[in-house]
């Protein structure tokens, strides 16, 4: 029989290795540390196309993320998708005329929101609309275009 | 009654008499869990039952788990190397090596394992104690033994098992880590960034924790109802710790099935 006091030294020590291990994977493993990053703002966008855009897809400008995409649903009236984006508190001075485009990362990545600032001195605030968008690229509407123009060529 | 007639009854009866049997133990079994949660709340005055039993599961399965953690995330670096640097992918590894332990092998794996190392030792003391009549001893004491020996065991095990796990997972990742930035040279700032943009800490990380908390119930409690089923000779401790390693290890396997279903289904 091990001694007591070796043994519960050996079980704290179980103890503080597994919840070290559990905090790593928050932390270092997943995203909790950038989920971590404090309120935002909500801004909308409609879009023709949002193509696989997801929720908690990343919001970015000039690469770096700003926001994510926090739910995207469908306007009836306009026939269009309608997408709100939670931007991080500290990214307060986007302009009103900033012009936001459905990229995808890479070439079979997942699709993002690429924010382009406008020139406007007013800046975007809780509960406004972009009123500049950019559907996402269908690879699938790109090819089909290709092969339209290459066959019409050959035609003359 | 005899003769060349019979024969179909007989393969019936024997039909109906291995479907009862099972009925059967499937109700002791519960009937036991029955007793053994009702057990718990006397934990707490002894709080002693409790560290014993996260020393015998936890403590000591640490070893297994975490080399087997290591190999387990290393092996992951290197196939995965291979087939996502075929398609210029290979900033990749960490979310694959992450995603495949935590959300599946870091559970399933410390589970079979716990189930190997710690469950079979359980059955075969608890068929001992009852082969060797300190149950009944207990009993003739006025101390129940399923609330004296069976919850603290229970719980022990529902305890350890998360944190097993996280540790395999934890191990995992390090492991993988080494082999495909240490060895491969895969990006670091790669390997880690991509990792934390796909894993996601309420989809993955959360679902692997209740996963092997009910792993970690499981297996103890079919650990626990062997060795108090068991028949007590040396022959039936033996069967009963061998039927603890494969049941455990079956109740696992398909409980993940149904558990993975329920959970990423959507």
């Amino acid at each position: 029989m091990v001694k007591m006091r070796t043994l519960e030294i050996a079980v704290g020590a179980f103890m503080v290795a597994g919840l070290v291990a559990l905090f790593f994977l928050a932390m270092h493993v997943s995203n909790l540390s950038n989920l971590a990053a404090g309120d935002g703002y909500r801004i909308r966008a409609n879009f023709d196309n949002v193509g696989s855009l997801k929720v908690r897809s990343p919001v970015s400008m000039s690469g770096v993320r700003v926001g994510r995409v926090e739910s995207i649903a469908y306007d009836q009236q306009r026939f269009q998708a309608v997408v709100t984006m939670l931007i991080d508190e500290q990214f307060n001075s986007i302009p009103t005329d900033t012009f936001a485009n459905i990229f995808t990362a890479g070439l079979l990545g997942e699709k993002y929101i690429g924010l382009d600032p406008g020139g406007s001195m007013e800046v975007l605030a809780d509960g406004d609309q972009i009123e500049h968008t950019q559907s996402a690229l269908v690879l699938e509407q790109m090819i089909g275009r290709f092969l339209l123009s290459k066959a019409e060529e050959g035609v003359d | 009654m005899s003769g060349p007639l019979n024969a179909p009854f007989n393969a019936l009866a024997s039909l109906g008499r291995v479907v009862l049997d099972r009925v059967a133990r499937f109700g002791r079994a519960h009937v036991l869990l029955l007793g053994m949660l009702a057990g718990l709340p006397s934990l707490l005055p002894r709080p002693r039952l409790l560290l014993l039993q996260l020393y015998a599961t936890g403590v000591l399965s640490v070893l297994i788990v975490v080399v087997s953690g290591l190999f387990v995330g290393m092996v992951l670096g290197l196939q995965g190397y291979y087939v996502l640097s075929q398609f210029g992918a290979a900033e990749s590894l960490g979310v694959m090596v992450a995603a495949s332990l935590v959300r599946e092998l870091g559970p399933v794996v410390t589970a079979l394992l716990v189930a190997g190392r710690a469950g079979s030792a359980l059955t075969a003391e608890i068929g001992l104690m009852k082969t060797t009549e300190q149950l009944s001893g207990l009993e003739m004491m006025a101390v129940d033994p399923v609330k004296r020996v069976l919850s603290p065991r229970l719980l022990g095990g529902f305890l350890s098992m998360p944190l097993l796990a996280a540790l395999f997972s934890a191990v995992g990742v390090l492991g993988g880590y080494f082999v495909g930035v240490g060895l491969l040279g895969v990006d670091s700032g790669a390997f880690w960034s991509q990792m934390q943009a796909k894993i996601d800490f309420h989809g993955d990380v959360l679902n692997g924790v209740i996963k092997s908390l009910v792993f970690g119930f499981v297996v103890t409690w079919i650990a626990l109802f062997e060795g108090y089923d068991a028949v007590p000779t040396a022959t039936g401790i033996s069967r009963s710790t061998t039927r603890t390693v494969v049941n455990a290890a079956l109740a696992v396997l398909a409980l993940d099935f149904v558990l993975t279903a329920l959970m990423f289904g959507d």
